[in-house]
């Protein structure tokens, strides 16, 4: 299969008042793959993932999309953030809005589309999470799964290349969890680029395509899962995963 | 009793009735409203351009915004009003109540900027990301996903600097407006009485007020519910 490199990542650094939290990052992500982020908190896994749509600014080093460098200055963020999704741990909807209201304002926003179409591709978005019948509800009225499956239905109706995950099932009640994790399995399953940071070790397993092990803003460990979780080589990465699995 | 009862109405009738001076004060009630309603929308739109100028990251507008803050915060507002009426305006020929609309105007800004400033930093950060996140810009982050969310915290503040702002304008006499304090002041100079004139003049002032405390609560209660449904 040819393989198309999409995020290319070169010796990414940032720090935080003289903390280092990300110590030279080098990564390369291909269309389609599923990379699933893991690492203790405080590692720098989700810096790393803010830098890629730079909700942060990294001090030094290089992001890549698409092939073009996107921490450069004069580059139009908001065109390069048009092209990834993100769903935050905390959701993020907006809590003044109906449900329908949030997937569609950012296409007739930022891509001009008439509310029409927007509502149409909504509704046919919601369907794919199952919550049609939360359209005209607002946030508050909804559980955690479901905000985040709403959140996710936001990120797509913008037709994302990547979707970017911070930790979405670390807020959720246990038993909320698996919806929000078969909505990111079908996504996986259609081609979606996605990096996830996460906790679930399950869904590492069985849906990543590749897995990195990130401690101290440093990628310790990468490879299959099964050679990650399995068969891992680096003493941080064993103590790591004996606490976690 | 009866004695007494005759006494205070003879009072009454001095201060509020006799050469219609009860006139006075309905005009002055006129004078208090035209100039706090005028204030309140320039004093909002001000502060509004102020409170943005606040959080802007340029450092000029940040400048401009905290020397405004500053200063009109750290001078009385009498001292505000005669300034603008005297100096600013001394050889403007505008109406006397639109002047004093504008110095109250000028003075609520300071104060509503500083609630609008702490209105929108109290919107989650997240907000904010999850809108950029989505290709929106800085500002149609601000116009459609912040500000709606701000307004609902602002309101209570904004409600109490509509209040104290037209209780401040009872200033306004300094520069010649008879308003509801003036025409008050004006019957007790006439009159030789205090009591009345001064208590009346407190009461009018507090069912204006009290009348505009009821429909802000009414219009607060009707945002709070249009967001739950």
């Amino acid at each position: 299969m040819e393989k198309n490199v999409i995020i290319k990542v070169n010796d990414l650094h940032k720090s935080f008042e003289n903390v280092n939290v990300l110590n030279g990052i080098t990564e390369e992500i291909d269309e389609g793959e599923v990379v699933v982020v893991i690492g203790p908190s405080g590692s720098g896994k989700s810096t790393f993932l803010r830098c890629l749509n730079l909700l942060e600014k990294p001090d030094s080093g290089e992001i890549i999309i698409d092939g073009e460098q996107i921490n450069l200055p004069g580059v139009d963020v908001d065109l390069v953030r048009r092209k990834m999704g993100m769903v935050f741990q905390h959701f993020n909807l907006f809590p003044h809005l109906t449900v329908l209201d949030n997937i569609t304002l950012a296409p007739m926003k930022v891509n001009g589309i008439d509310e029409v179409a927007a509502k149409a591709k909504a509704m046919e978005l919601l369907e794919r999470v199952g919550l049609t019948e939360k359209a005209d509800d607002y946030p508050s009225s909804l559980s955690g799964g479901q905000k985040q499956r709403i959140a996710i239905a936001r990120a797509l109706a913008m037709d994302p290349e990547i979707i970017l995950f911070d930790e979405p099932t670390s807020a959720l009640d246990p038993e909320m969890v698996g919806e929000v994790l078969d909505v990111m399995k079908e996504l996986a399953a259609n081609g979606m680029t996605m990096v996830v940071v996460t906790h679930e070790m399950g869904f590492a397993r069985e849906v990543g395509t590749r897995l990195m092990f990130i401690d101290e803003g440093k990628v310790l460990e990468k490879g299959t899962p099964d050679e990650v979780l399995n068969h891992p080589k680096q003493e941080r990465t064993k103590t790591f995963l004996s606490m976690v699995l | 009793m009866a004695q007494w009862w005759a006494g205070v109405s003879e009072t009454f009738a001095r201060c509020f009735i006799n050469e219609g001076r009860y006139k006075l004060l309905i005009s002055g009630i006129g004078v208090t409203i035209k100039v706090s309603l005028l204030a309140i929308v320039l004093g909002m739109v001000i502060g509004f351009l102020i409170a943005l100028c606040n959080l802007s990251k340029k450092k000029p507008l940040k400048i401009i915004g905290k020397v405004y803050t500053d200063v009109i915060r750290g001078t009385p507002s009498v001292t505000q009003l005669m300034i603008i009426y005297f100096v600013v305006f001394a050889t403007i020929n505008w109406a006397k109540w639109i002047i004093a609309a504008i110095a109250f105007g000028i003075n609520s800004g300071a104060y509503v900027s500083e609630i609008i400033r702490a209105g929108i930093l109290s919107i989650d950060r997240g907000q904010t990301e999850a809108g950029r996140s989505l290709g929106l810009t800085a500002k149609q982050t601000m116009m459609y996903i912040v500000i709606p969310q701000a307004v609902k915290n602002i309101f209570p503040a904004m409600g109490n600097e509509f209040i104290t702002l037209i209780k401040e304008t009872a200033i306004v006499g300094y520069v010649g407006l008879m308003d509801i304090q003036k025409a008050g002041d004006f019957i007790k100079s006439a009159t030789y009485e205090a009591f009345m004139p001064l208590v009346g003049t407190a009461i009018i002032y507090f069912v204006l007020i009290k009348l505009l405390t009821i429909a802000l609560t009414k219009y607060e209660a009707y945002l709070r519910k249009s967001e739950k449904r």
